[in-house]
């Protein structure tokens, strides 16, 4: 079972070890993790991904609550969460029907080309966990030279 | 007022109320320690240790001692890394430290400079917070923050790394009144409705009993503990690291839980129907097999750590908070009872076992035994003294046999197990309380860990007396490949052993070799009686064992070594 966790953290160097290096010590699974500023100066927020049952997440909220540099975690309910995620992909465009194929993909998933050369086109998109994979999957019989992620962002819809 | 960053390090220690600091100095620390030497008269002991890991252990025996915080510094690099073990060692058994280390100087760092390792990644996983002082102006707050994190909610061990030009840079000084850290706000008092609950389930109860960890005495809760347990007539246990939170004479006195622990506990806990854990973190060394652990039972526990609750196992009612005062709220809200049926039970336990093992001991006996030593040390200091030990079976018969009555007379090292912690744990736990006797109880494996901390002991005039117990093995290790090896004693003689008394002679103190088992008491009395560092040699037979003993996979109730009663 996959949790959402936000956390805020101040921005000490080595936080980011501090909060990695907590989940391999437990034994805690990390699906990705993400950081950035937040809304407030001198604080960051991360979002993690985390694999495992209701007692692993139990223990990782603790376990991250215990971090002096920590100031809090929540755990995002899936009914209430919006996430999204960024990826960078490089297909390979043999021919021009290939590279016609691919646009109109580009198209459905309203991703974008962000660079185009003769033999490759780099495209962004941006979306859920769901979206990301399937557009991934239909790239793949292309040839896909490299993926870029960030890793998942995600906020609570309302606040309640 | 401009002072410099080691000026500065200086006051802080001061403001902190510390009263000894043990170390050893390296370039990288070479300012620090200059401006000791500057000071005349210093505001506390500076004791040079021979190792610094000695210095670290002596640190921790000094806090578990005293309650207060303890103090070590080193310098960078090796100085630093040799930190590691005892930083472990505190952290696992919740500890009170400030370690603080030299480095190389900012403008250096990360350049593989000489001497210079990471320290704060090697200690991130065994430290509470470990801090670098980046400029000469966050010391202050940096020093007052280590020692309140250090010792307040969860005690534990903090470093804070001193990169050399941060020593010798001045800058005005102010230390600050309080820390104000949003992600740092331990909860002290329990929620009302829960300990009512807990009231409840203690009054409904057929079966009680408590389990008392090394939390009662972190939080000095051992008084709020008594009443507790004399109010409602329950029966208590201890940890290892809980032994000492309450008197081993008392009536209501089971003795320790877990692996190496009484037969009398083991069976009562896997009887009872609720156990009030008081400070305890459920450890696999007393719960054993996690799925027969007390399997009639409820459990409330009380902890100021919440991580700690339901980590290990289930808990009907949680309490977070500082112990000491849940005890005082909860006791307001409990009744008087007698628990007689189940006294009575528990009781006839006792007796059985008191009985098979007056049947097993032969007075004729005439070998130096270790259970003959420790009732001598009972006879003769009856519980008024402090007991350094090191790990192996040695700290076992010490564990289930001194007479323990006060709190903080029993220190060795519980989570980490480390060998070589007692010698260096004795200093500072004499250093920090120079009025009371402090006997450490060694073995031969363990002693020659830290050896060397023999010149620091002696040549600081300490008093403290060990008693090694010579059985020329690794013998806990023995002991285990006795029984499930096959008794292929692969890595665990000590052939080689020196002799103790030279070596000790060889410092300047004064050692006894004792073989006989008549001669044990006299030399003790005499050893005392010289107020001055003695070691007491004591040959022990290689066979003898840690018994009854729970194995690994096994319930707490199945014990080997021991006849079903
Ligand atoms: C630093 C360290 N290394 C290894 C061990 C594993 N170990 C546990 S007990 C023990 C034997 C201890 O021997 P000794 O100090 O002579 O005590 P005895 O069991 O003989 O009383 C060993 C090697 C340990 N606990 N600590
Ligand atoms: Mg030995």
């Amino acid at each position: 079972m996959k949790h959402t966790i936000a956390i805020l953290v101040e921005d000490q160097p080595g936080v980011m070890s501090r909060v990695a290096g907590l989940f391999t010590r437990r034994g805690f699974n990390i699906d990705s993790i993400a950081v950035g500023p937040s809304e407030a100066p001198g604080i960051s927020r991360m979002t993690i991904i985390v694999n495992g049952d209701h007692k692993v997440l139990e223990q990782v909220t603790k376990q991250l609550n215990k971090l002096i540099d920590v100031i809090c975690v929540r755990d995002i309910p899936v009914e209430n969460i919006l996430e999204r995620e960024l990826v960078l992909v490089k297909v390979h465009t043999e021919s021009l029907s290939v590279r016609a194929e691919i646009i109109q993909l580009v198209e459905i998933f309203k991703a974008k080309v962000v660079y185009v050369e003769r033999n490759t086109l780099t495209i962004e998109m941006s979306g859920d966990e769901e979206k990301v994979s399937g557009f991934l999957k239909l790239l793949a019989p292309f040839g896909v030279k490299e993926v870029v992620r960030t890793g998942r962002i995600a906020i609570a819809r309302s606040n309640k | 007022m401009e002072l410099t960053g080691t000026e500065i390090i200086i006051e802080g220690l001061k403001q902190e109320k510390v009263k000894a600091i043990f170390g050893i100095p390296g370039a990288a620390i070479l300012p620090f320690y200059d401006t000791l030497g500057k000071v005349g008269q210093l505001p506390f002991k500076n004791i040079l240790t021979r190792h610094e890991q000695g210095a670290v252990h002596a640190a921790d025996g000094y806090a578990r001692a005293t309650g207060e915080v303890g103090v070590c510094v080193v310098t960078s690099g090796p100085g630093a890394t040799n930190l590691v073990t005892g930083l472990a060692n505190a952290y696992l058994d919740s500890v009170p430290l400030v370690a603080f280390t030299g480095q190389v100087p900012t403008d250096m760092v990360g350049n593989d400079a000489f001497q210079e390792v990471d320290i704060i990644g090697i200690t991130l996983p065994i430290t509470k917070n470990n801090y670098v002082a980046r400029k000469t102006e966050n010391l202050a707050s940096i020093i007052k923050e280590a020692f309140y994190i250090a010792r307040s909610g969860r005690p534990g061990p903090v470093l804070v790394d001193l990169p050399k030009d941060v020593q010798l840079d001045r800058c005005s000084f102010k230390y600050p009144e309080k820390v104000n850290r949003k992600g740092y706000q331990p909860s002290y008092r329990g929620n009302i409705r829960q300990i009512k609950i807990a009231a409840t389930k203690i009054r409904e109860a057929k079966k009680p009993v408590i389990i008392a960890g090394g939390g009662i005495i972190s939080a000095n809760a051992s008084g709020e503990l008594k009443k507790v347990a004399l109010k409602t007539n329950i029966p208590v246990v201890t940890t290892f690291m809980g032994i000492g939170s309450f008197p081993v004479n008392h009536p209501l006195s089971l003795g320790m839980l877990g692996m190496y622990g009484n037969y009398v506990a083991n069976q009562v806990v896997s009887e009872a129907d609720l156990i009030i854990a008081l400070g305890t973190r459920f450890d696999d060394r007393i719960t054993r097999n996690l799925k027969h652990f007390c399997p009639y039972a409820e459990i409330i526990h009380i902890d100021i750590d919440p991580a700690e609750i339901g980590k290990n196992v289930l808990v009907k009612v949680p309490l977070v908070g500082d112990v000491k005062i849940i005890l005082q709220q909860l006791i307001n809200y409990l009744e008087e009872k007698d628990n007689e049926s189940w006294l009575a039970e528990i009781t006839s336990i006792k007796e059985r076992y008191l009985k098979y093992t007056a049947q097993k001991e032969d007075p004729r006996q005439e070998k130096l035994k270790p259970k003959y030593i420790i009732d001598c040390l009972n006879d003769f200091f009856k519980g008024e003294a402090i007991v350094v030990t090191d790990v192996g079976q040695h700290q076992m018969w010490t564990a289930n046999h001194f007479q323990f009555i006060h709190p903080r007379s029993f220190i060795s090292s519980g989570g980490l197990g480390t060998m070589g912690f007692g010698l260096p744990a004795a200093i500072g736990a004499k250093i920090g309380c120079p009025e009371k006797a402090v006997i450490c109880i060694s073995g031969d494996g363990s002693l020659q860990m830290n050896i060397q901390e023999l010149a620091t002991a002696i040549y600081n005039r300490l008093p403290i007396i060990v008693i090694l117990m010579n059985n020329g093995y690794l013998g806990m290790v023995r002991q285990l490949q006795e029984l499930f090896c096959e008794g292929r004693y692969i890595s665990t003689s000590l052939s080689g052993n020196p002799d103790f008394v030279k070596v000790t002679e060889g410092y300047g103190g004064v050692g006894f070799r004792v073989e006989k088992k008549e001669d044990f008491y006299p030399i003790l009395k005499r050893a005392f009686q010289m107020n001055r560092f003695v070691l007491l040699d004591c040959h022990i037979p290689e066979d003898e064992k840690n018994f009854p003993m729970v194995q690994p996979g096994s319930s707490l109730n199945n014990m080997i070594g021991v006849d079903q009663l």
